[in-house]
């Protein structure tokens, strides 16, 4: 039982990761999260402003259906299956941080810097969320997918376009962290 | 009754993200730090061992679920919209700490304010969908 409260190990966490992308081929399925916003919205009656919009989001149900069992994973785990460990990060991750305002880092899932109901209160940090979520919304719909669609399905399957968007993925992650945080947070 | 099995799908995937620490910001900036190993650790054996089971499937014809055949759908070839839409997508995967998956599974662990990147992705997709004919693609 201390193994399943207990942080779980990349050699698992993957391989895992790995499973539920084939059941969900097995179910005729792919595993992909950001077409779910392009649901959403199509849902909220987007159909209107862009044909982009106007398909039948009924057959998208059963990805909907994954993001509620997602939430509810993320219930569980809290909840029942946490023995509030701090995350095991690398110290220089640490310090690094905690040069950019961030204290504390790894004692809970997210900063309370920028996620707690205080910090959301600043305009900069609202800000910092709003364009954060803008940015993750548009992209991952211009480049037709996201994490689990391109670096975990589209790699799977060897395709040459999801290894462009996953290069994209990291000159992006990696300009925003090495040189705008220092501008963003200091 | 026929959704239950992808609800199940989804507690293991938002089970799975949190156990692995793989939804936390602070994993994410350490990842594109180089300073561990876990995030590409994990990425890296999900990928090998999807390249080596969808051989299998391939090779020995395994049938889905429902009788049918599994169909393997190629991505449109193209350069532009995977690179750009990339790049942005990792300026706020970065900033946020959170990919699509993550952001649902956030609001589960109790993040409300979690809302505030959800709305706002559902917003820049409505956005790319209004401006989708005029982007370089």
């Amino acid at each position: 039982m201390d193994m399943i409260l207990q942080p779980w190990p990349w050699y698992v966490s993957g391989p895992l990761i790995a499973l539920i992308m084939l059941t969900l081929i097995y179910f005729g399925k792919t595993f992909g999260m950001s077409s779910n916003l392009r649901t959403l919205c199509s849902i909220a009656g987007a159909g209107r402003y862009a044909d982009f919009f106007k398909f039948d989001w009924k057959s998208q149900r059963w990805n909907l259906t994954v993001v509620l069992g997602a939430i509810i994973g993320g219930f569980i785990t809290v909840t029942f299956l946490s023995d509030g460990s701090l995350m095991d990060l690398n110290p220089e991750t640490v310090t690094d941080l905690q040069d950019l305002g961030f204290a504390d880092a790894g004692r809970t899932i997210l900063p309370p810097e920028l996620y707690s109901w205080e910090a959301i209160l600043t305009f900069k940090n609202l800000l910092i969320l709003v364009i954060a979520g803008l940015l993750v919304g548009f992209g991952t719909r211009y480049a037709g997918g996201c994490t689990s669609g391109h670096a975990i399905t589209g790699l799977s399957h060897l395709q040459l376009p999801s290894l462009i968007a996953v290069v994209g993925f990291f000159i992006g992650g990696l300009v925003m962290t090495h040189f705008l945080f220092p501008l963003i947070f200091k | 009754m026929r959704f239950i099995k992808f609800l199940l799908v989804g507690i293991v995937f938002g089970i799975v993200l949190v156990k692995s620490e793989a939804v936390s910001w602070y994993r994410i900036f350490e990842m594109f730090k180089f300073q561990s190993f876990h995030m590409y650790g994990i990425i890296f054996s999900a990928v090998l061992l999807g390249i080596l089971f969808i051989r299998i499937f391939k090779r020995y014809r395994v049938k889905a679920a429902n009788g049918h055949e599994i169909h393997f759908q190629d991505k449109d070839r193209s350069f532009y919209r995977y690179l750009f839409g990339g790049i942005i997508f990792g300026l706020g995967w970065a900033l946020a700490g959170a990919c699509p998956g993550p952001m649902y599974i956030l609001l589960g662990t109790g993040v409300f304010t979690m809302l505030i990147v959800i709305v706002s992705a559902l917003m820049g997709t409505f956005l790319y969908g209004v401006l989708k004919d005029r982007l370089p693609h």
